[in-house]
């Protein structure tokens, strides 16, 4: 299996510049070594505790931070082209905006909310991971 | 019949298995094939999850409901592809990081419950099955439709491809095939899109005003069309019809006139007419065109959003909430999510599926539109998935519009059949480690015994509108495994007993719906709206439900929640992933190297040691 073990440097590069990454093909043997590096997760102390919770928070708050801008502004779609009658009278080429509006605008729309999402948590992990590197 | 379509039907299926049988030579050993899947790259994964995920609803369906509902059918795309928002947001990391591999799976791990196991599994099964029977209904049609042969022996067929397929190993294990798959329906739809949309825009201009009156769509030339299955027509403006064969009309509401001549003509007054099938009906050029009684009668009323009733606006949100949330609950989907390597490679994988079927859904829409000019005659017999089949030769007579018609068919042949494999492959996989010990052994029984009911069912009863069928199935999805999943990872206070009972409330309230919905038959107005969608109930009772009782059984939190949670939460490179058939695997590589080779290495392991 690969296991990406982290050069173990003690002083940290540059955080723009990419971390070196050995690729290993091994056993989970490998992968121990990297565990007892960091502070201990799988003891189920309080502080591990705590680390794991406050990960899980941060989290949880980007996945309903982004759901929730995803699902106003789809939501309000329906409400909003069926009240407002004076939208379907613009007709960029000819086409209805409310087509344009639902036919193609939701698509990179919902794909920027899912890199932003994808970004955001990748950042709580480095940030997590970082504190327990320390 | 169009010889053409025959050609790319039969070098769909061909080219499938011809891949399926080069992509599986290379892996011989259990862990080869692992290692092989394990680090296949994000893109092509992502390829493999869009093929097997855009199924005959999105191919077909979703053109065929823009030609009958219009605008609003737009939400069935914009939905279809925002459940992988919702998978990237609050499941795919976390999932892929837990090793549950299948939803009993995961309920075991996270809840360490057996009944919540066998409740997850029965309910897997069922999903696959609501998903499953639209899919060969809309073979059936498509194979009846470009072949001219019966309904029933198009069924038998595509289930007879499918069920090699997944016997011979290959077609479920590869994640090339699906990825290629991917390839074939986007090439099928794109192209004829650009080539028909430049033959229309070459045609006279008058289609496009036509669209903004409040008349029904119009016959432009003289049309024959053969009901094949009851219908209740709305007639908008009274037109005269020749009655060629059957039954024809009958008398409603003292609306329908007998003309002298001999020819039996009938005039159709406004109102609501019901057609048995087995008539012929021929419409005289230019008359307006009658159209099934759930579909928009007017253009103008298609083509805005404002006009409709108001339980349209009901149905969209309720169906925004099924497709949202229940593509997490999907059992094909979550399957390939195995395949990443990490959790942080699950979550870029759906990424770029976000992207693939945003693409891929820019096209339908084209094909709705230009169905409501060009096959009208659909709307009358309400076989509106055929559209993206029949729109080629309608639009281009002669050899170019039956190449394009070829390539739709074989578009659609090869969307049915990807989708289906994955579903008879998730359904059996889960029953064989699920309901029967493993050591059985008798992988093939199972798929096959999987395959036998929904095959029934879609014999029984033609379909109509596969991705509202397809809806009920996301609609059970969301209101079973949403609150499941979502609760399951994020909330460390859920209760197996509250799991338990969101997911018998939920689906029980889905079955109820689907069920009282066939009872009744097909309608419109709020009942069936709500019967059709039933979503914007179920979700929320089921969510409420899962709380409620997992706050009353707070003490019997599992112990190790905790640990799940961490392990499910970390970031990868802390290396607490698990992947129970890698850890079993490697302690076994001599014995299963033989059982590995035709990929079926996920097979052999056992239950869950705890």
């Amino acid at each position: 299996m690969a296991v990406v073990t982290t050069n173990s440097t003690p002083e940290r590069p540059h955080p723009r510049a990419p971390r070196r990454k050995r690729v290993v093909l091994a056993n989970r043997s490998g992968a121990r070594e990297v565990q007892r590096t960091v502070i201990d997760l799988e003891d189920q102390n309080s502080m591990s505790e705590a680390l794991v919770h406050s990960l899980v928070r941060a989290q949880l708050r980007a996945a309903l931070v982004l759901a929730a801008v995803a699902g106003l502004v789809l939501g309000a779609l329906p409400v909003l082209l069926r009240f407002v009658p004076a939208l379907s009278e613009v007709r960029p080429f000819g086409v209805p905006l409310p087509w344009l509006v639902l036919g193609v605008f939701p698509f990179p729309f919902i794909l920027m909310i899912g890199y932003l999402g994808t970004r955001w948590a990748e950042r709580n992990e480095r940030e997590f991971t970082e504190l327990v590197q320390r | 019949m169009n010889p053409w379509a025959l050609g790319g039907v039969a070098l769909t299926a061909v080219m499938t298995f011809t891949l399926a049988v080069w992509g599986s030579r290379g892996a011989h050993t259990t862990s080869d094939f692992l290692l092989a899947r394990r680090m296949v790259g994000v893109e092509r994964n992502a390829a493999a999850i869009a093929g097997e995920y855009l199924s005959a609803a999105s191919f077909l369906g979703v053109a065929g409901l823009m030609l009958k509902d219009g605008i609003e059918a737009l939400w069935y795309p914009i939905g279809y592809t925002a459940g992988y928002l919702a998978l990237i947001l609050f499941v795919a990391a976390p999932l892929r990081r837990s090793g549950a591999y299948t939803l009993p799976d995961f309920a075991q791990v996270r809840l360490d419950s057996a009944r919540l196991r066998a409740v997850s599994t029965v309910l897997v099964v069922l999903i696959g099955w609501l998903y499953l029977v639209p899919q060969l209904q809309a073979a059936g049609v498509t194979l009846s439709t470009i072949t001219g042969i019966p309904y029933s022996t198009g069924i038998l067929l595509v289930a007879l491809v499918v069920l090699t397929g997944v016997l011979s190993g290959g077609m479920r294990a590869v994640t090339l095939v699906q990825a290629v798959q991917y390839g074939v329906k986007l090439f099928a739809i794109s192209v004829p899109v650009f080539v028909l949309f430049f033959v229309f825009l070459g045609d006279d201009d008058r289609h496009r005003r036509s669209l903004d009156e409040p008349l029904p769509p119009v016959f432009e030339r003289a049309t024959t069309v053969r009901i094949e299955t009851d219908v209740r027509l709305r007639v908008t403006e009274p037109v005269w019809v020749d009655v060629l064969a059957g039954p024809g009309p009958e008398e409603l509401h003292d609306t329908v006139g007998r003309g002298e001549d001999s020819r039996e003509s009938v005039y159709l007054t406004t109102g609501i007419h019901r057609v048995a099938s087995g008539s012929e009906l021929r419409f005289p050029e230019g008359s307006a065109v009658p159209v099934v009684a759930d579909a928009e009668p007017s253009n103008r009323s298609w083509l805005l959003p404002q006009d409709g009733d108001s339980y349209e606006l009901f149905e969209t949100y309720s169906l925004m909430l099924s497709t949202f949330l229940g593509t997490m609950g999907l059992p094909h989907v979550l399957m390939r999510f195995y395949t990443n390597p990490t959790g942080q490679g699950a979550r870029r994988t759906t990424l770029v599926v976000l992207g693939l079927l945003g693409v891929f859904y820019l096209f339908p829409t084209i094909f709705g539109v230009l169905s409501r000019f060009y096959v009208p005659q659909l709307l009358v017999t309400g076989n509106t998935d055929a559209a993206v089949l029949l729109l080629p030769t309608a639009v281009l007579q002669g050899w170019p519009g039956e190449l394009i018609g070829a390539i739709t068919a074989a578009g659609a042949f090869a969307a049915f059949l990807s989708t289906s494999s994955g579903l008879v492959m998730s359904v059996s996989s889960v029953l064989f480690t699920d309901l029967l010990p493993g050591k059985l052994g008798n992988f093939r029984w199972i798929a096959l015994g999987s395959c036998i009911l929904p095959v029934a069912l879609a014999l029984i009863a033609i379909g109509r509108d596969i991705s509202q069928s397809v809806g009920l199935a996301f609609a059970m999805a969301a209101s079973t495994f949403f609150p499941l999943l979502v609760l399951g990872i994020w909330w460390r206070r859920l209760t197996a007993a509250g799991a338990m009972g969101g997911l018998i409330v939920g689906g029980g309230l889905v079955l109820l719906a689907v069920l009282t919905g066939a009872f009744l038959g097909d309608g419109y107005g709020w009942w069936s709206a709500v019967l059709l969608q039933p979503a914007a109930f179920t979700v929320p009772a089921a969510f409420v439900v899962t709380v409620v009782v997992s706050k009353i059984t707070s003490g019997r939190v599992p112990a190790d929640t905790g640990r799940v949670m961490m392990r499910m939460h970390t970031p990868d490179r802390l290396g607490f992933l698990r992947d129970r058939s890698l850890e079993e695997s490697a302690g076994q590589d001599g014995d299963s190297a033989e059982r590995g080779r035709r990929g079926r290495h996920r097979l052999v392991r056992s239950r869950r040691a705890r």
